[in-house]
């Protein structure tokens, strides 16, 4: 991350003021290259790819979006470390959360099998 | 609010200059006698909203994972429940996937309204701004469809439906109904400051809320992102 910078080492009024201004063909290349992986995800349920394959394009179409979207538009790419750390941080709790779930999602499908189909 | 450079007692080498990008230049930031964000409170307040929206949104989706995960009867297949037939064609999924490149078209117009209110061209913003709020109100428009359709022609409802598991239509309503929500909240939020700018509300203030606005529509945008693969595709 370096040939597009608008950071100053020291955080001042100028800084504040007026953020460095990209060119409007960017936002059009993302515009496309989003345009690319929704499409490609699309024809992932289209085509019906099932099983692993299925799970692992449609994470790796939606991250990689997902990406995109944060760090071109929502400009987090020239946003100073300490934006970075307050965003990303946090929500390493929902990883913890998605597993705890995950867990207890398995083991009450399991009772259910075991209260509910054996005699 | 000034941050100039201020001699201060502590005996690190000059933490001012630390680099921004490594965790001395964070350890700087936070830091005492400075303000730790560089930016407008309103762009900071923004970002936390957002954040504490992020962890809405998460609930809402492991709850989803939850009850899908521990169901007994099979999940409805999402690919036929929002197939639609258009012209004699059966297209599996077809209205999502429309509604998905218009959000993502509706970012991209974003996208270049903040930028030209920063150069300052007070015309090009309020012409994209409003048409990234036309975009995101016929999606909302979208959506309506979607759910009358989905209640009236296939019964689902938050307590059953006849394709499967019942706890379809409660994730289906709670989640897409939140985002649709916010996608309303944003429509108007824009236009509302589209409709400033034209004025010429901001010529003194500077453009920075049309960035604020803009972190607000992208986030949106994200969520469906993750909406659309967790669980349309999924």
């Amino acid at each position: 991350m370096s040939q597009i910078t608008d950071k100053d080492t020291v955080p001042n009024e100028v800084d504040k003021a007026q953020p460095k201004l990209h060119p409007i063909s960017l936002y059009l290349k993302i515009w496309g290259l989003l345009f690319v992986l929704s499409t490609m995800s699309y024809l992932v349920d289209f085509y019906q790819v099932q099983g692993i394959l299925r799970w692992t394009l449609i994470i790796v179409f939606m991250l990689l979006k997902a990406g995109l979207i944060i760090t071109i538009f929502m400009h987090v790419r020239w946003e100073r470390l300490a934006l970075k750390l307050l965003l990303f941080i946090p929500p390493l709790a929902i990883v913890v959360l998605i597993s705890l779930m995950a867990i207890e999602g398995d083991y009450t499908l399991v009772n259910r099998l075991i209260s509910f189909l054996s005699v | 609010m000034s941050v100039e450079d201020k001699p201060t007692n502590r005996s690190t080498k000059n933490a001012t200059h630390a680099d921004p990008d490594n965790w001395q230049g964070a350890v700087s930031d936070w830091g005492g006698d400075k303000q730790v964000f560089n930016m407008p409170w309103g762009k900071l307040m923004m970002w936390l909203f957002l954040l504490s929206d992020t962890f809405i949104f998460s609930v809402f989706l492991v709850g989803y994972m939850n009850v899908r995960m521990s169901s007994m009867d099979a999940w409805p297949l999402t690919s036929e429940v929002f197939a639609l037939t258009i012209a004699g064609h059966h297209i599996p999924l077809v209205l999502i996937a429309i509604m998905t490149f218009i959000l993502i078209t509706s970012s991209g117009t974003m996208a270049m309204a903040v930028n030209y209110a920063y150069r300052g061209d007070k015309k090009k913003t309020f012409y994209f701004m409003l048409a990234t709020a036309l975009l995101g109100a016929s999606f909302v428009g979208m959506q309506a469809f979607e759910w009358s359709k989905l209640i009236i022609e296939e019964g689902v409802r938050p307590w059953g439906n006849p394709m499967g598991s019942a706890q379809f239509g409660a994730t289906f309503f709670m989640i897409t109904g939140f985002h649709g929500m916010h996608v309303t909240a944003g429509v108007i939020f824009i236009l509302v400051i589209a409709r400033r700018v034209a004025n010429g509300h901001y010529e003194g203030k500077g453009y920075h809320i049309v960035e604020i606005t803009g972190l607000y529509w992208h986030f949106v945008d994200l969520v469906w992102v993750f909406i659309f693969g967790l669980f349309y595709l999924w």
